[in-house]
């Protein structure tokens, strides 16, 4: 009851620019900290009795595919926001979430590739996991494509929302494709029955690592989510005047403040 | 139903006359089909090994070129928006389209293949073994694609977006359907399993496909 209350509450953009600014500063410093933590304890971790110094890609490569999946999942509830609730900042997050979650893809790719050529002698290979991860990539791309491809933001949102729903029929392929085709990626070794196959030396600063890199991303999404509500004002305001100038009569009497969240509200 | 019925009839009908693009895609087929000896040489055994990939290629990209038609014709002269606003379920109707289309552009692909396995040299086994993977998985093309074209036709230049949204989403099928060829051709694997999940993956798409598909055309077409 209380998170549905946040969630309306949180409907108005201007108190939600209102939060982020206060929440913002705070969540990037402890992003920073956590993010020094795991970086020195990687660097302070062991090497692997086989992969050598390699191994320590690791503490980069997983939080980043990790986050490939998360960022899609998010955009998921986001559609439903748009989709069911109509919820106003729900296609904000959606459009703000798209190319942020396609950058921790491809680092997770290059990151993959960068340590399967001392590991398995390849940069890239088809394997599921692999080639999985490729066509999420892609269809970040598509669905970045199709919200530059509709002038107006509500219509894109709805369009981009269908996507979306559509594309994460991929999520669970992707996360089992490594024990469907057993091929060269390894199986889920951290979140597994039975508990996780890494040693303690590698478990920590990855759990660090993995915290830091979500975090990240909740802030560079709140601030890229501030943006696009700015972005729209802007627009909105700019059709106003122009309206203004082409009919040269009273468009609205309301303020501005007031115009602009209902643009960016229902459409 | 019958509502439905005058749909579908209506569709083929316009689908199959001068202009309407469905014989379109087999040419396109012949075409794509005729340039990969040209690519990889005229090399018979090796054209054989790769002739399920080349034909499931073929179809893929034939079913998509045709798609883009699916919704544009009706939304250029104002049939979209009646068929929206009738009294018929937008699903059914969507469902309904598809259908007609699959009819009307699909099964060609899948009359034309055993002429064209021909030219890639597979033989009787190998022809019908492609030939009912097909039968079994361009539903799921279209289907799935139907998502892609609703999404594209309150776009201005939707043709290019459709191809990139639509292949994503057509990537298991292409998995699945060559690989039952691959495993009735060499025999090594069994042939059910793969076929069962593109038969699976066909009915997915055709719960999912028109449900999505009126969603975006409910949202699209304001």
């Amino acid at each position: 009851m209380k998170l549905t209350e946040t969630l309306t509450d949180l409907a108005n953009p201007t108190r939600f620019l209102a939060l982020t600014a206060r929440i913002l500063p705070w969540l990037a410093g402890v992003t920073a900290v956590l993010l020094a933590i795991g970086i020195y304890q990687s660097a302070m971790a062991p090497d692997d009795y086989q992969q050598g110094a390699t191994v320590k890609i690791m503490f980069i490569h997983v939080p980043n595919a990790w986050l490939s999946m998360f960022v899609w999942g998010v955009m998921s509830v986001a559609a439903l926001g748009t989709l069911v609730w109509r919820h106003p900042l729900a296609d904000v997050a959606a459009k703000a979430a798209a190319p942020i979650g396609a950058a921790f893809t491809f680092l997770a790719l290059v990151t993959g590739s960068l340590w399967g050529r001392p590991m398995w002698g390849t940069y890239w290979e088809w394997d599921a996991r692999l080639t999985s991860v490729l066509i999420l990539f892609l269809m970040y791309l598509g669905l970045m494509a199709l919200w530059r491809a509709v002038e107006d933001p509500s219509r894109a949102a709805r369009a981009a929302a269908v996507l979306t729903l559509v594309g994460a029929i991929n999520i669970p392929i992707i996360k089992f494709s490594v024990d469907w085709w057993n091929t060269l990626h390894q199986p889920a070794s951290v979140l597994r029955m039975g508990g996780s196959t890494l040693d303690k030396a590698f478990l920590w600063p990855l759990l660090v690592m993995a915290i830091a890199f979500s975090l990240l991303f909740i802030t560079l999404h709140l601030a890229a989510m501030r943006n696009e509500i700015l972005r729209r004002r802007v627009r909105s305001l700019q059709m106003m005047q122009a309206n203004r100038i082409a009919f040269s009569s009273d468009v609205g009497t309301g303020s501005r403040e007031e115009s602009a969240s209902k643009s960016i509200g229902a459409a | 139903m019958s509502a439905l019925a005058a749909l579908i009839r209506r569709d083929i009908r316009i689908a199959l006359r001068v202009g309407g693009g469905a014989l379109i895609g087999v040419l396109f087929f012949l075409t794509v089909t005729v340039l990969m000896p040209f690519a990889v040489g005229p090399d018979l055994a090796l054209l054989s090994r790769l002739g399920p990939a080349i034909l499931w290629l073929g179809a893929l990209l034939a079913s998509l070129l045709t798609l883009d038609r699916l919704f544009t014709a009706d939304h250029e002269d104002g049939s979209l928006d009646l068929i929206v606003m009738s009294r018929t379920p937008l699903e059914l109707a969507c469902a309904a389209k598809a259908l007609a289309h699959w009819i009307a552009a699909g099964l060609p692909l899948i009359i034309a293949t055993p002429v064209l396995g021909l030219l890639l040299n597979l033989d009787g086994t190998a022809t019908l073994a492609v030939a009912a993977t097909l039968l079994a998985g361009t539903p799921a093309l279209t289907f799935t694609g139907m998502i892609g074209a609703a999404l594209a036709v309150t776009l201005h230049r939707g043709g290019l977006l459709l191809a990139v949204l639509v292949l994503p989403l057509s990537i298991p099928v292409l998995i699945f359907g060559v690989a039952a060829s691959q495993a009735a051709i060499s025999g090594s694997l069994p042939f059910g399993t793969p076929f069962s999940i593109l038969c699976a993956l066909s009915l997915a798409s055709l719960v999912i496909g028109p449900f999505a598909a009126a969603a975006s055309l409910r949202h699209g077409l304001d």
